[in-house]
């Protein structure tokens, strides 16, 4: 075993630098993304059907932490390309100059709402993700809840305590509804939303997805995540109602870009030309009902049917843009208040 | 006296010989010392100064100039220096930025509209001047021309500088500060309690006659085997909203202080024991036996002999609780719900928000109670160990019935809390879907289904603890043993044990953010290592150097420096008498040393979890992130692998150790 061991330390150092020569011949990409960890290798299987010659050496983690990583790797970038990171995070990246720009084989064939406006693009979108309310009704019918119906009937007095929903400082789900809120009712009238909601809230948690999974075991009635998770929990047997709140809802989409400083440029473009091809966003549709590709999305099992009309117009310029502000703004009105109690 | 020693005449200065051997000895602590110069002093310096890198707007970059309505530019060109001096429009409190800072161009001029025929044009005055077009990065002293509708799209983006404004930013955030509060009185708190309970627990093991002593021990030692973030888990579902013991919790939140404070209590009750069961255990019975015959009360001698004897290890037992606590992460991370710790601040400034300079400084923040707690422990410590009198007689509990009896129970309150802890994590990772299906299922062990590395997570962390526990304890050891028995080189040795106890007092996230300073720099020769395994073990072993080196170092000076006399006068190289006499003797110390380093490697969080790549994902991450994530059953079913892993190994260190003695250590009973 120490054998083995002591081994693995040697050639580990010798490997590292192996891995970086063969990456130029043998067309290995080193692909970032936020995707979640069952789909990956579905993605990169249907990929090598097409391209047999490209490796994809997937590095995943959740949105926050990807974005922390591309960002501090941004002097000397580790990643070929993005595949599947949120589009404000993106645009953080493109601000930077750490995206290349491209134009991927018929990108003229997406909706132009999942093309960057940039002429040549850094980024293309993948999918949508989009807000919705899980609400648990088994433990709604314990403690005598109604279903709510739209964010303002969140802030109702019943509801206090019984909300829980990510921290936009540390979630990307938790920052696209706070953005959204303030798109809807306008910079004023959002904070009052959330001065109230805050009332309601159990507490933040510091991932997008976990709302909806501790609604579904029931820690918590109501939580506010977003629909694909709510659909997946659903479809594991939970009780649960995925509500699409009224006045609509924020989203964000999944995204791919070319990394900037790329040592194998051919095998990036042929990847990304890859990702927005008809059948990539056929493949995309088995978790998001919404994808770039027009004409392609079918439903999605228990996916709220009126989600899509419910899609905000989001300005993803304005949460980039202000993206700093309002998570200084968020924490100091809402993370001070925990005081010892 | 020091009249005569002054008259004496100065005598030939002694100088020491060096063979070669000296030389390559003294070339090996110098080896050492770099290796903790790398992996422990650089980073934290490179740290340091990001802390101190602020990000501040110089608006004396940028220049605007304005049209007229039909479009034709004849106005003065103005910087945004002199624009903002004119209306005001940011204070100097808002140019100190952030490095995410953005300010809006629209804001130096109060009469934009963007339905205005107006067009302005933008421009930096050199190339380090960077403003953004929406998001398209825009650089350079030529114009860009933008109608209105165009330029409200303009937004400045911040220089980097040097000085303390992060500072300044962080003291005056009270969100932040607050951190400060709350980490000190979680800290305090569960320092109170669990020395509370370690005390009368090791009271209990060292001054009574009851039954199954060993079994006690043996349970009270689990909590070292697991994640700190375990027994977070474990209380969600004991009191949480679906907790089985919900009713206990009285409508108050398990989530927040009284999560953390019972979690706490929890991982740090065996250091705590440790140290006070030491601290009993050399207590002289000839007190006893005075106080005995003098016919004190048993009260009395309570409160003046055992007390005072135990002193130091209670102070140093709160110390290190102290420290544990502050600086654990994993834990509020599970628990804290919205109550902020300065560890989870590190962890939220980094991944959440991507602001390494804030993270930094809340890392210098952190830095300053764990520094002073280690001081004072270390201060302590060198005391209690002057307690020790040749002639003391050790100390042999008598037979009390009721005492004996109270003393079973209390111990099988504590064995219950932690034997509960551990049971449920167990039976919830069981559990096909918790709390509405019972049912038992092994669903939640399909690790490769959930966010967090799968099953190839649990390898890893297998891998890290056998590479960090073979060459950790090669280092220390060889390092110990260098500074311990070389002669002279004063300056060295001294170096070598400053870097040596300095890893206790820094929190495994400091570590880990500093490692990301360092070893990602683009000019670091090291970058090479960055995301690989081999900085995952640099890393754990720099964690877990101080205990290691001290308990090197304790076997080291067990071995009279004789040898190393009659071994150089019979003219051996040292190295054969490291091999034959010093490292065989030593052994029991050395596998001590491994099984310390193999469970802390399963078990740690705080100092990976910003260095982890893809594919080295480690169980103990994979915990946190199931969790995060809102997996809590396999976050759970993960814990309990690390746990009985680390059960096996000592098992098998336990069998070896027994091995050894019998074979190596036949000379101490002679």
């Amino acid at each position: 075993m120490i054998t083995r061991l002591i081994g693995k330390a040697l050639t580990l150092g010798v490997a590292t630098g192996a891995m970086a020569l063969v990456t130029a011949h043998a067309a290995e990409l080193t692909v970032y993304t936020a995707v979640e960890a069952e789909d990956l290798a579905r993605y990169a299987e249907q990929f090598n059907k097409a391209h047999p010659d490209i490796t994809i050496n997937w590095v995943r983690d959740s949105t926050g932490v990807v974005t922390a990583k591309l960002l501090a790797e941004k002097n000397n970038p580790q990643a070929d390309v993005i595949w599947g990171l949120a589009a404000t995070s993106l645009l953080l990246m493109k601000s930077e100059g750490m995206l290349e720009p491209y134009a991927p084989k018929g990108v003229e064939n997406l909706d132009p709402k999942f093309v960057d406006k940039s002429d040549p693009p850094t980024w293309t979108g993948m999918d949508a993700w989009v807000a919705s309310v899980c609400f648990n009704t088994v433990e709604a019918d314990k403690l005598g809840l109604t279903a709510p119906t739209s964010w303002q009937d969140l802030t109702k007095p019943e509801y206090k305590g019984h909300v829980i929903m990510p921290n936009p400082n540390s979630s990307g789900t938790g920052f696209l509804d706070v953005s959204s809120w303030l798109q809807l009712f306008g910079e004023e009238d959002g904070w009052a939303y959330m001065d109230a909601l805050h009332e309601n809230i159990a507490r933040y948690t510091h991932s997008g997805s976990a709302p909806c999974k501790l609604a579904a075991s029931g820690e918590i009635p109501i939580g506010v995540s977003f629909a694909f998770r709510g659909a997946k929990s659903k479809a594991e047997g939970a009780p649960l109602e995925i509500i699409v709140p009224s006045e609509g809802v924020g989203w964000d989409m999944e995204a791919t870009a070319i990394v900037a400083g790329t040592d194998d440029l051919e095998a990036a473009k042929t990847l990304v030309d890859w990702t927005i091809t008809k059948e990539a966003n056929e493949m995309y549709n088995t978790g998001y009902a919404v994808v770039a590709y027009p004409g392609v999305a079918k439903p999605v099992e228990h996916f709220p049917p009126n989600l899509i009309e419910k899609m905000i117009d989001n300005d993803f310029e304005f949460a980039a843009n202000n993206r700093a502000a309002i998570l200084a703004e968020w924490q100091s009105r809402y993370d001070g208040k925990s005081e010892p109690k | 006296m020091s009249k005569l020693a002054t008259e004496l005449p100065a005598g030939p200065r002694v100088r020491l010989v060096l063979g070669s051997d000296d030389w390559f000895m003294r070339g090996f602590i110098a080896l050492i010392v770099l290796y903790l110069f790398v992996a422990l002093a650089l980073p934290l310096y490179a740290m340091l100064s990001k802390s101190i890198s602020t990000f501040r707007m110089d608006l004396t970059q940028f220049q605007f100039q304005v049209s007229d309505e039909t479009g034709f530019f004849s106005g003065d060109i103005l910087s945004a220096d002199e624009l903002n001096a004119a209306v005001g429009a940011y204070s100097e409190q808002e140019l100190n930025v952030g490095s995410g800072g953005r300010l809006s161009a629209t804001a130096f001029f109060p009469d934009f509209s963007f339905r205005s025929p107006v067009k302005y044009r933008v421009r930096g005055v050199d190339d380090s001047a960077v403003f953004l077009l929406g998001s398209e990065r825009r650089t350079g002293p030529s114009w860009v021309e933008l109608d209105s509708n165009q330029f409200r799209r303009v937004v400045l983006r911040p220089v980097t500088s040097v000085g303390l404004d992060n500072f300044k930013r962080y003291f005056s955030t009270p969100s932040l500060v607050q951190s400060i509060k709350n980490s000190l009185f979680i800290a305090a708190i569960s320092t109170v309690i669990t020395v509370l309970l370690a005390f009368c627990f090791a009271y209990a093991l060292n001054r009574s006659c009851m039954r199954f002593k060993g079994v006690f021990r043996l349970i009270a030692m689990a909590p070292i085997l697991v994640p700190s973030l375990l027994p977070g888990i474990a209380l969600v579902y004991l009191f949480g909203n679906q907790g089985l013991l919900k009713a206990v919790m009285a409508g108050e939140s398990i989530y927040g202080p009284y999560g953390i404070i019972a979690g706490s209590v929890f991982f740090t009750f065996p250091h705590a024991m440790l140290i006070i069961t030491t601290a009993l255990a050399i207590s002289d019975a000839r007190l006893y036996e005075a106080a005995l015959s003098l016919r004190t009360s048993r009260w009395k001698t309570f409160w003046t002999i055992t007390i005072p004897g135990a002193r130091y290890g209670l102070i140093s037992a709160a110390f290190v609780v102290f420290n544990l606590v502050i600086t654990d992460f994993g834990l509020p991370k599970v628990i804290g719900g919205q109550y902020n710790v300065l560890a989870v601040d590190i962890y939220k400034q980094v991944i959440g928000q991507q602001n390494f300079e804030m993270g930094a400084v809340v890392s210098v923040v952190l830095l300053i109670p764990a520094m002073l707690a280690f001081g004072i422990d270390r201060i302590v410590q060198r005391r209690q160990v002057a307690l020790l009198s040749a002639r003391s007689v050790v100390y042999q509990p008598s037979s009390s019935r009721i005492f004996d009896r109270f003393c079973l129970l209390y111990c099988s309150l504590i064995a219950i809390f932690i034997l509960g802890i551990l049971g449920i994590c167990q039976f919830a990772a069981l559990v096909k879907f918790w709390p509405y299906d019972l049912s038992l299922s092994l669903r939640n062990y399909a690790f490769n289904r959930m966010d967090g590395g799968g099953w190839a997570a649990y390898r890893n962390s297998i891998e890290l603890a056998g590479l960090t526990a073979f060459f950790g304890t090669v280092i220390v050891f060889t390092g110990a043993y260098m500074v311990e028995k070389t002669q002279g080189f004063k300056g060295g040795r001294t170096l070598f044990q400053f870097l040596a106890m300095l890893p206790m007092a820094i929190p495994g996230m400091v570590l880990g953010l500093a490692y990301i300073f360092f070893f990602n720099d683009p000019d670091n020769p090291l970058n090479f290592l960055y995301g690989t395994m081999a900085i995952l073990v640099l890393c754990t072993v720099t964690h877990f150097y101080t205990v290691s080196h001290l308990t090197a170092v304790t076997a080291l000076k067990q071995m009279d420096n004789e040898f190393e006399s009659v071994n150089a006068s019979l003219k051996q190289p040292f190295y054969k008498l490291f091999a034959r006499v010093s490292v065989p003797v030593c052994l029991p110390a050395i596998l001590d040393i491994s099984i310390y380093l193999f469970v802390n490697a399963m078990t740690t969080v705080s100092a990976v979890v910003f260095l982890y790549s893809t594919s080295t994902a480690l169980a103990s991450v994979a915990v946190l992130n199931m969790d995060d994530a809102g997996d809590v059953a396999p976050a759970a079913a993960m814990g309990m692998m690390i746990f009985y892993t680390n059960v096996a190994a000592r098992i098998v260190h336990a069998g070896l150790s027994r091995g050894v003695l019998r074979r190596t250590q036949v000379w101490r009973h002679h």
